[in-house]
């Protein structure tokens, strides 16, 4: 377990391997949500929170039940089905202590179950952090550091899409392209220039 | 038998789940390098579909409202589960070519979206061919933009050279490029039904 390390798994989780522009993960929410900043930004704050604590309790079920047991053809079944009762708590959770909070999350929450990035980033790091079925050393530190540069790589991407978005509502733009296709071409622009980032190696 | 024709058809052209209802993007884009690649996605997510749109239909008056979403992840993560191992075992190369997608299934859009939308209110045989007609929209679109990808960005369609001397744009095989034609696309299929 080394910084450098952490810096590698930081650089190419937020701007190499973007969950949004280079893997495709979450991005109905992204295009669905990035109208205004606000929202947006409440929706990046939720996945940030689910996928830190999701990457958390997939390591432990994964290191402590699925391996011991030789259960890991469970993988998917049992991540999806803990993370949407993760969510579900989370949101019993947040409607009894805090109200406003509530009312700022609440719509956002359910949608996260079926957010790819969630599933995606639990799988990656059983993927990657695991070698023939024992974990890496600092595994379990790599998994969660993982988890929130996915969260922050997800903000980043959700911020400046519903940046531009805010301004286009001024403009004029065609009928047909105008919302879904539109905010596709301005991803794929955003996406061309995240790919600057590929040629950083450490 | 009109009406099981009419299920099948809608999910085809009228209610195309990539292109009217956008729904189930993120395979959609990361797969669509080659056509194959394609075709094997669109036939997974196609079996997927049809078995959960089947058994959601058949328990439907079984589970209780409150918790439905769990038990229906259950059971689409259960068919996740066969075509993952089934394609480990047959098709190791298609399955590394698919990575994590493969599993990620779970939580494509179209499958929970239909079961939800559909086979919970349908019954047996309507929700079948609602789902086997999703599926094949699906795949066919899948194609569509896998094909314009490889074309472009390879010049190749399944791997056979088209045009000789024809210079591949390398960014259409980056993900940038996948964003472009979807982008596009939509903007056409919007064009097509402005000027109907």
């Amino acid at each position: 377990m080394d910084a450098a390390q952490f810096l590698t798994i930081f650089i190419s989780a937020v701007f190499i391997w973007n969950v949004i522009l280079s893997r495709f993960l979450g991005l109905c929410s992204f295009i669905a949500i990035s109208k205004e900043t606000k929202p947006a930004l409440a929706m990046s704050l939720a996945v940030m929170f689910v996928t830190t604590m999701s990457s958390l309790i997939t390591w432990f079920i994964y290191r402590f039940l699925l391996i011991p047991f030789n259960l890991t053809y469970l993988r998917t079944i049992s991540f999806i089905l803990v993370i949407a009762t993760f969510v579900q708590f989370v949101e019993m959770v947040i409607r009894k202590i805090s109200p406003p909070m509530y009312r700022f999350f609440g719509i956002y929450l359910p949608l996260i179950t079926v957010n790819c990035a969630v599933l995606g980033v639990a799988v990656l790091n059983s993927d990657m952090f695991f070698v023939n079925g024992q974990p890496v050393e600092g595994s379990f530190w790599y998994s969660l550091f993982q988890g929130v540069c996915v969260g922050l790589g997800y903000t980043l991407a959700m911020l400046l899409m519903s940046g531009i978005r805010e301004r286009l509502e001024l403009c004029a733009v065609p009928k047909s392209v105008k919302d879904f296709p539109l905010g596709f071409i301005i991803a794929s622009i955003m996406s061309l220039s995240f790919l600057g980032f590929n040629g950083f190696r450490f | 038998m009109k009406k099981y024709f009419q299920e099948f058809f809608k999910g085809i052209i009228r209610e195309n789940p990539t292109f009217v209802l956008v729904l189930g993007l993120c395979p959609t884009l990361a797969v669509s390098l080659s056509v194959i690649n394609g075709i094997g996605m669109g036939i997974a997510a196609t079996f997927v579909l049809l078995g959960s749109n089947v058994i959601i239909s058949l328990i439907r008056n079984i589970v209780p409202d409150r918790i439905r979403i769990p038990c229906f992840i259950v059971v689409i993560a259960t068919f996740v589960t066969i075509v993952e191992m089934t394609m480990k075992a047959y098709s190791p190369v298609l399955d590394r070519a698919l990575g994590i997608y493969v599993p990620l299934i779970v939580v494509n859009c179209i499958v929970l979206g239909r079961a939800e939308a559909y086979a919970q209110k349908a019954a047996v045989l309507n929700s079948f061919f609602d789902g086997l007609g999703m599926g094949i929209g699906f795949t066919l679109a899948l194609i569509l933009i896998s094909a314009i990808r490889e074309f472009l960005g390879a010049g190749k369609i399944l791997g056979h050279t088209l045009i000789k001397g024809f210079t591949p744009a390398f960014m259409f095989s980056m993900p940038s490029g996948a964003l472009l034609v979807i982008g596009l696309l939509l903007g056409f299929f919007n064009l097509l039904k402005e000027r109907k």
